[in-house]
């Protein structure tokens, strides 16, 4: 074990964003803040999601969840790509660090930043409305799933990816669609039968479902579903990740 | 006692290229040892799988006795690597740079002396709070040594350290990497400049097409392969449009005016050759000879294996 070896790389991975913060703490909850406002004076007296809630009340959970994964994605595989391409890797790589805690350290900064945004968003969105507060355990233990998965899978796509375009690509046409069409912006019931069944392979679906109950105590599917599908999600995903860190995978070649 | 690099029938491959074939070497401790080949030779994967860096196909490799793969974390311990090319993390400044890479040895702030230590002797204090982005190339190659050593290794790979440095700093590295072999350190250098190999190492090994093609001390290298010849370098009046067949055979290099013959080391050699150039019609301006250096060794090496 390696313990300090790992804080350091996790403390170095926060200080990375930490350092740039106007651009990966800020903006986000800027982008967020605009969405909100943009969308709950549009819709705000046309659509009820969920019974006694209003629009802009059911809004807040999904761009908070939205935030916290997005940003938990661009966290570890920014640094991961950056580091490949500049070739500053290689430090880290000499290093006697496990892959298990190479692992641990880029996962939980991402978790932490994620978190951090989705923090900002929410502290933010309370200047406008007030959203109820069901279980913050279940609200806490959702935004770590969810960004910790995604963290794991940004994870992922950075090991693989061996240019920026590729990054953007697996960004723009995997993520972006995943999320948007998650139930961020609307209520699972509020959709065709077919899209209903569809949003059912959706594992962020799960994620947002799960982490809105949270707030309003009532969800589309069931809490306990939710947190299996997520949890599973990121248990394989973490098994395959760190096996693949194990092998030195496009990284010790 | 337990060598400071045990590389045992190491083989790389890649899907159209066998970069080492069969590579056995020992490095003992305390030893100022040159790995010398021309480009793609192989010299960097050798390096990159002592570092861990890279996986060998076949074979092993250990560090004071720890094997780089199953025992990656003592062998990385022992082990400092200055890599060849110039990377750097933009977003730390030097001292961040150098306490980030103590820490993922393991280091607290108990290393922070020998950080200072390492800065001064690199002339590197007064920019240890810069930003990486902000230092010139030869700034940011010393940084690369500092981080190397900030774990204190015994064993220090320094892969071409000095590739497009100017002569001043070039002198500086000589003299910091002499002084760490002198403290007990054991040096691995990989280098294009062969005089620097010949004025720093006491042991050099020759890889060529991802074989190791020569292993001896320097001495002997250069009195196997050429001690019992020199160089005659003959300066001329005018260009030398065609010499005798006796001597064709000699000559090492022919450009206008400028002869270089290889002779046996004898006086009567010499006054052969200078009566045949007599007798062709060349008017001598200016002769000089000297003793076979290691860049004549490597010439002779390479092109007996094939080329480089």
């Amino acid at each position: 074990m390696n313990p300090r070896g790992f804080a350091t790389l996790f403390y170095k991975e926060m200080l990375r964003f930490y350092k740039v913060a106007l651009q990966t703490l800020l903006a986000p909850v800027i982008t967020s803040l605009l969405y909100l406002l943009v969308f709950s004076q549009v819709l705000d007296e046309h659509v009820q999601a969920f019974p006694g809630v209003s629009y802009t009340a059911f809004l807040v959970p999904g761009l908070v969840m939205m935030t916290v994964i997005q940003n938990a994605f661009a966290n570890s595989s920014s640094s991961l790509i950056q580091s490949k391409v500049t070739g500053n890797i290689v430090f880290m790589l000499l290093a006697p660090l496990s892959h298990l805690e190479v692992y641990l350290a880029f996962v939980l900064a991402a978790v932490v930043r994620g978190m951090l945004v989705g923090c900002g968003v929410y502290l933010v969105a309370m200047l406008f409305i007030t959203v109820p507060l069901h279980s913050v355990t279940v609200l806490l233990l959702f935004a770590f799933l969810g960004s910790a998965m995604l963290a794991t899978l940004r994870l992922l796509v950075g090991m693989w990816a061996e240019k920026f375009d590729q990054l953007a690509g697996f960004q723009n046409f995997v993520i972006v669609p995943l999320t948007f069409l998650s139930g961020v912006f609307y209520s699972l019931h509020s959709l065709p039968p077919f899209w209903q069944r569809l949003s059912h392979l959706n594992p962020f679906f799960y994620m947002i479902d799960g982490f809105r109950y949270g707030f309003f105590g009532q969800s589309d599917v069931s809490v306990g579903l939710s947190l299996g599908v997520v949890t599973l999600s990121w248990l394989l995903l973490s098994a395959w990740v760190i096996r693949l860190l194990a092998s030195g995978y496009k990284l010790r070649n | 006692m337990t060598a400071a690099i045990t590389i045992t029938a190491v083989d790389k491959h890649y899907p159209r290229v066998r970069a080492l074939d069969g590579i056995d070497l020992t490095i003992e401790q305390g030893e100022f040892f040159g790995l010398l080949g021309p480009n793609g030779a192989g010299k960097s994967t050798l390096i990159n799988i002592i570092a861990g860096l890279t996986r060998a196909s076949r074979g092993q490799v250990a560090v004071l006795g720890h094997d780089v793969v199953s025992d990656y974390r003592a062998a990385r311990r022992l082990i400092g690597i200055v890599p060849q090319e110039l990377v750097f993390d933009p977003f730390f400044t030097v001292r961040e740079v150098l306490q980030i890479q103590a820490g993922y040895f393991g280091l607290g702030r108990a290393i922070d002396p020998w950080i200072d230590e390492v800065l001064e002797a690199l002339k590197l204090s007064d920019k240890a709070n810069s930003n990486m982005r902000s230092l010139s190339g030869g700034m940011k190659r010393r940084v690369l040594i500092a981080q190397a050593l900030v774990h204190q290794p015994q064993v220090v790979v320094l892969d071409e350290p000095t590739a497009g440095v100017d002569v001043e700093l070039r002198r500086l590295l000589w003299e910091f990497v002499s002084g760490l072999h002198r403290r007990g350190h054991t040096i691995v250098l990989t280098t294009h400049y062969l005089e620097e190999a010949e004025r720093l190492c006491d042991r050099i090994a020759i890889l060529n097409h991802g074989r190791l093609i020569a292993l001896d001390s320097k001495q002997a290298l250069l009195q196997r392969e050429l001690g019992n010849t020199l160089r005659l370098l003959v300066m001329t009046r005018s260009a030398v449009d065609s010499l005798p067949p006796s001597l064709a055979a000699l000559i090492r290099r022919h450009d206008g005016d400028c002869l270089e013959l290889e002779l046996p080391r004898t006086l009567d050699a010499i006054i052969t050759a200078l009566d045949a150039l007599r007798t062709a019609g060349v008017v001598i301006s200016d002769l000089q000879t000297r003793h076979a250096d290691l860049e004549d060794v490597f010439m002779a090496l390479t092109q007996q294996d094939g080329g480089v």
